[in-house]
């Protein structure tokens, strides 16, 4: 067993989720080993998911991280609805939503300010992306 | 054990149906956060209508799949349906990659069909003890049916399927060494097998293997007993066997299906059905229950004491120096341990005395 972070059984849950037409899954496929080796329990959504699919799964398997994963530029369309269905769950509180993907510099904000946590854009390093989890991650109770 | 402020309101909320709080208490459970004992014990009186289904067998044999279907099923014919699917996670940094939502495909966007996945975190035979606390949870919750998936290799999966009311075994046809390798253990609790992929070659020799097998172990003198009955071939034995009230055996079924296009589903179903009765008029499902809550008290009293005395070792310099003690010659691991539990087995004398 490893000595990172895992006081007192806490463990991290992502949901990694590809929505939308988008079939580019490398990325999230290098993120869930990323996150793997990490020490996290990782949840693949796997391909074309709709946002209610993704609200199902992240509410149902109760995770701390939900990153998206678009590289179609549909995020202004599909982030908000999952957004608005983790709010109807009242999940949306305690979880912490990720964006990777391309997302141009003027829609990033507007993710920030509806609630994402953060939007990781290509060439982040795999660490900041762990590191930032390992500190952003909802405290529950 | 009653549960204080926000447990109480969990425990609420998940009576009441919300998703959200029945996911919360399987997380509480899987973390074993403080307070999950006193959920777990408040959510005991509203179980025990949920039909507990296992299905376990090597990896690739397609257990997500065929849950898959099942789930499907049931939700046609207006079941509630909860799913815990364990995967192994990695002894080294505790993470895992949880694949089998991906075959939940049949089910996506149905939030009556409740599937959670569970990693194994490498606990010592607390795993077990976490899946059958997360089917109380799905229980109490008001899920009709209740079905777990597990590999079938080692110990721990094994005890997993224990928890379960019916154990449904799946092989993939030509795997000879699968089925060799079911014998230990596995075998001898399924009482469903489950040829899947049976359009592929070789799943009649499976599933005659299979057959042979199980006619070994409920009858070990077959072949022998020419009977009175004149020759009678297997499956007129098994119905004349069913067919009779007092013949209290379930023979295992062997089922084929081809999970992919839901071939077999439904008879499979009906052959868990089956068994669902057979464990009502015989009064077995509460034999298996009073067996399982025997174990469960036995292991949570394990655990517990277990605790207790990890405070006395700490007292007593701790573990380490203990060892330290006994290979410098000092003393030996018996009489270690009976200084240490001295303490306990005085309270216990007294105890009793009284």
């Amino acid at each position: 067993m490893s000595t990172q972070e895992r006081e007192e059984g806490r463990q991290i849950r992502c949901l990694i989720a590809k929505v939308g037409l988008d079939g580019h899954d490398r990325g999230a496929h290098v993120i869930s080993r990323a996150f793997r080796d990490a020490g996290f329990e990782v949840i693949y959504s796997g391909l074309h998911r709709a946002p209610d699919e993704i609200v199902q799964a992240a509410v149902q398997e109760d995770v701390d991280v939900l990153g998206i994963s678009i590289l179609s530029g549909a995020h202004n369309t599909l982030v908000p609805k999952i957004v608005d269905g983790l709010k109807e769950y009242d999940a949306f509180e305690d979880t912490l939503i990720l964006v990777g993907g391309i997302v141009p510099d003027d829609d990033r904000d507007e993710m920030l300010e509806m609630g994402v946590g953060a939007v990781f854009g290509p060439g982040t390093p795999m660490e900041e992306t762990i590191e930032f989890v390992r500190e952003n991650v909802p405290n529950r109770e | 054990m009653t549960a204080t402020g926000t447990e109480s309101a969990l425990v609420d909320d998940l009576l009441d149906g919300r998703h959200r709080a029945l996911a919360r208490v399987i997380t509480k459970i899987e973390n074993r956060s403080p307070g999950y004992r006193d959920i777990v014990s408040e959510l005991h009186a509203h179980t025990g209508t949920a039909d507990v289904i296992g299905i376990t067998g090597s990896p690739g044999a397609g257990k997500s799949t065929l849950v898959d279907k099942l789930a499907s099923v049931y939700r046609d014919r207006g079941d509630t349906v909860g799913v815990i699917a364990v995967d192994p996670s990695s002894p080294y940094t505790g993470g895992a990659v949880l694949g089998d939502r991906i075959r939940m495909a049949s089910n996506v966007g149905d939030m009556d069909v409740f599937f959670r996945s569970m990693s194994a975190r490498g606990t010592l035979g607390g795993l077990s003890t976490a899946t059958s606390d997360a089917i109380k949870a799905l229980d109490a919750f008001g899920k009709d049916k209740v079905i777990i998936e597990t590999v079938g290799a080692g110990q721990n999966e094994v005890d997993i399927v224990r928890t379960a009311d019916t154990v449904c075994v799946l092989v993939q046809p030509g795997s000879g060494d699968d089925v060799q390798m079911l014998k230990a253990g596995i075998l001898e609790i399924g009482d469903v097998f489950v040829v899947n992929k049976a359009d592929m070659d070789g799943a009649e020799r499976t599933v005659a293997e299979l057959e042979e097998m199980i006619h070994m172990r409920e009858n070990p003198a077959a072949g022998l007993n020419t009977g009175h009955h004149g020759p009678v071939d297997d499956e007129e034995m098994a119905e004349v066997a069913l067919d009779d009230p007092d013949e209290e055996a379930w023979n295992p079924r062997v089922v084929e299906t081809v999970a992919t296009d839901a071939t077999g589903v439904d008879e499979l179903i009906e052959t868990l059905d089956e068994h669902a009765t057979w464990l009502q008029e015989t009064g077995q499902i509460d034999d298996r229950a009073r067996t399982r809550y025997a174990e469960e008290i036995r292991q949570l009293i394990r655990a517990d004491t277990a605790e207790l005395l990890e405070g006395v070792i700490e007292a007593r310099g701790g573990i380490d120096a203990l060892a330290e003690d006994v290979l410098s010659r000092e003393t030996d691991p018996y009489s270690v341990a009976d200084e240490l539990v001295a303490p306990v087995r005085e309270c216990v004398d007294e105890e009793l005395e009284r």
